[in-house]
């Protein structure tokens, strides 16, 4: 039951990550997933010091709204000092994570979370972060109620936009000319991402979730020219994923997000080194037909 | 030297855009009439497609405004339609060629509703016209420089618009893709949709456009091809350029006699 409930989050986790990543790849900002995901700690705690509790929709709103902030800075800095978007990307993000850092520090008794759990996380405790309802019925863990409304509310959200935020990646210029609106389509996106981000790293950490937004995605990316191919791909290495992650960890006694994250590394190396191989022997009789 | 006309489809007016604080267009004051193909001609950064995206929305003029039809862009967006260049998008982006024609029928469709069989069999018909019904199914990366530019033009065509603005159409492509690019617009115009056309080449700019816009950060000339595209004002606009007055020597020349090509 234990590796149920663990695969299972690090499932729901790794669907809802991948399929914002796929966005987020052909956005070509890739490192604006990395950025959130770091940038919304400072939020995280001043909403825990307001509510004064860990409750997740606090959270989740301080959050949203740090990640919104994040979003706006780099666009600022980038429209108005001319700054590359990845300069002023790496400018914002450590400095807000930084703020977070100082704002744990200082409040150190008050705050009941530290950078380690942001950071790495813990999986493994997923199984005893258990929803008791008033009367005092176990509901199951925590986490997975809260990834699933997200995962919904995210899947929701590609399905309503699909066509915009294809359309927005792929030529926002002609978009505006349609009269779609390219910010705020780029705002609805990192607003989810921040959303996701959040109520995803308090199960698995932060390095888990950027391993999850960008990876799964790229390797999707390498195997196929259909988007909405990609984007089940995606959800599919997910679940294979959170598999044989915890199976490894499990086999090597070893941190179960660290694994995860590797295995995520070697599917992508692996797919890669196919296409290689594939394309080494293929390509000669295409490149040089008079060789053969 | 600019010519009016008397109910212009599309009216400039005393337009300036600059990139911070550096003026890049100013001066620019022009209209144009229904059904004709205009051709905005000058030289390597005469701000043509700046002028382009200024008209689209896309970049905010400091002073001056665009009329469309007499009224302003945002109401009349789903009669206009907007070809960018071709290198300002990712062709590795895993769509298809009809998903990049539907595109053209988002702005028809509205938010939360998505395409339907009319918008397909609308899309490819626009492939139809464009020659390249047959690559439907292919994915936009596998595609040439001139079917990746026919692919745009069949979506702008997909977009079913009276007013097209297309920035650099006949660039990078082959000779095919140009004939049947340039007869399209013929057709187009014909029935009586206006065509706006930013272009570098002088050498075809008079055979192919029936208006000529000649810019060059200021507006040189502005009116009808036979009238306005003569010889001092391409010197106006290319003046100085060395290796472009030869060029403009060779038009005129060309003008006297025609070469014939095999």
């Amino acid at each position: 039951m234990i590796a149920f409930w663990i695969i299972l989050t690090g499932s729901l986790v790794a669907i809802t990550c991948g399929l914002l990543g796929c966005f987020l790849i052909l956005r070509k900002m890739s490192m604006v997933g990395d950025a959130i995901s770091h940038a919304v700690l400072p939020g995280i705690v001043i909403a825990f010091l307001l509510s004064g509790s860990r409750d997740t929709l606090p959270m989740i709103l301080g959050a949203g709204a740090t990640g919104l902030l994040t979003t706006f800075l780099t666009e600022y800095f980038h429209r108005r000092a001319g700054l590359q978007t990845d300069a002023a990307i790496g400018v914002v993000f450590t400095f807000l994570f930084a703020v977070g850092i100082i704002l744990i520090s200082a409040f150190a008794g008050q705050v009941d979370i530290d950078q380690d759990c942001v950071l790495y996380g813990e999986i493994a405790y997923v199984p005893i972060d258990l929803w008791v309802t008033a009367n005092g019925t176990i509901m199951g863990p925590r986490p997975v109620y809260i990834l699933s409304v997200v995962l919904i509310l995210v899947v929701a959200f590609i399905c309503v936009g699909y066509k915009e935020l294809k359309l927005t990646s792929f030529d926002p210029a002609f978009a505006s000319v349609l009269g779609i609106s390219t910010a705020l389509w780029h705002y609805l996106l990192t607003a989810a991402v921040s959303i996701t981000t959040v109520s995803s790293f308090e199960s698995v950490g932060a390095i888990l979730v950027i391993a999850f937004l960008i990876g799964p995605p790229a390797t999707a990316y390498l195997l196929t020219h259909n988007l909405k191919r990609m984007l089940a791909i995606t959800a599919a290495l997910g679940v294979f994923i959170a598999f044989a992650g915890y199976w490894m960890a499990y086999w090597l006694n070893a941190s179960i997000a660290g694994c995860m994250a590797v295995v995520t590394g070697l599917c992508f190396l692996g797919v890669f080194s196919m296409q290689r191989i594939r394309s080494s022997r293929i390509q000669p009789p295409i490149a040089d037909p008079a060789a053969g | 030297m600019i010519v009016h006309t008397q109910e212009p489809i599309l009216e400039v007016h005393d337009l300036m855009v600059t990139y911070g604080r550096k003026p890049v267009l100013w001066g620019v004051d022009f209209t144009l009439p229904s059904g004709c193909i205009a051709g905005i001609v000058g030289p390597n950064g005469a701000g043509k497609s700046t002028l382009l995206k200024t008209i689209m929305g896309l970049i905010t003029p400091s002073s001056g405004y665009i009329k469309l039809f007499d009224r302003s862009l945002d109401e009349v967006r789903s009669q206009v339609s907007y070809v960018p260049q071709r290198e300002s998008v990712d062709w590795d982006f895993p769509v298809s060629v009809l998903d990049v024609v539907l595109m053209g029928r988002y702005g028809k469709v509205g938010l939360l509703r998505n395409t339907g069989p009319r918008d397909r069999d609308i899309a490819m018909d626009c492939l139809d016209k464009v020659g390249m019904s047959a690559y439907t199914k292919r994915q936009i990366s596998q595609l040439s420089g001139g079917q990746q530019q026919r692919v745009f033009l069949a979506r702008a065509l997909a977009q079913e618009a009276d007013l097209y603005f297309m920035d650099e159409p006949f660039a990078g492509v082959d000779a095919a893709t140009e004939q049947t690019i340039i007869a399209l617009l013929r057709e187009m115009a014909s029935a009586g949709k206006t065509i706006v056309v930013v272009h570098h080449d002088l050498q075809s700019a008079r055979a192919y456009f029936d208006w000529i816009v000649l810019l060059n950060m200021h507006l040189v000339a502005a009116g009808p091809t036979n009238e306005v595209f003569t010889e001092e004002t391409i010197q106006q606009a290319y003046g100085g350029r060395l290796n472009l007055l030869s060029q403009v020597g060779d038009v005129m020349e060309k003008r006297a006699f025609p070469s014939r090509e095999r």
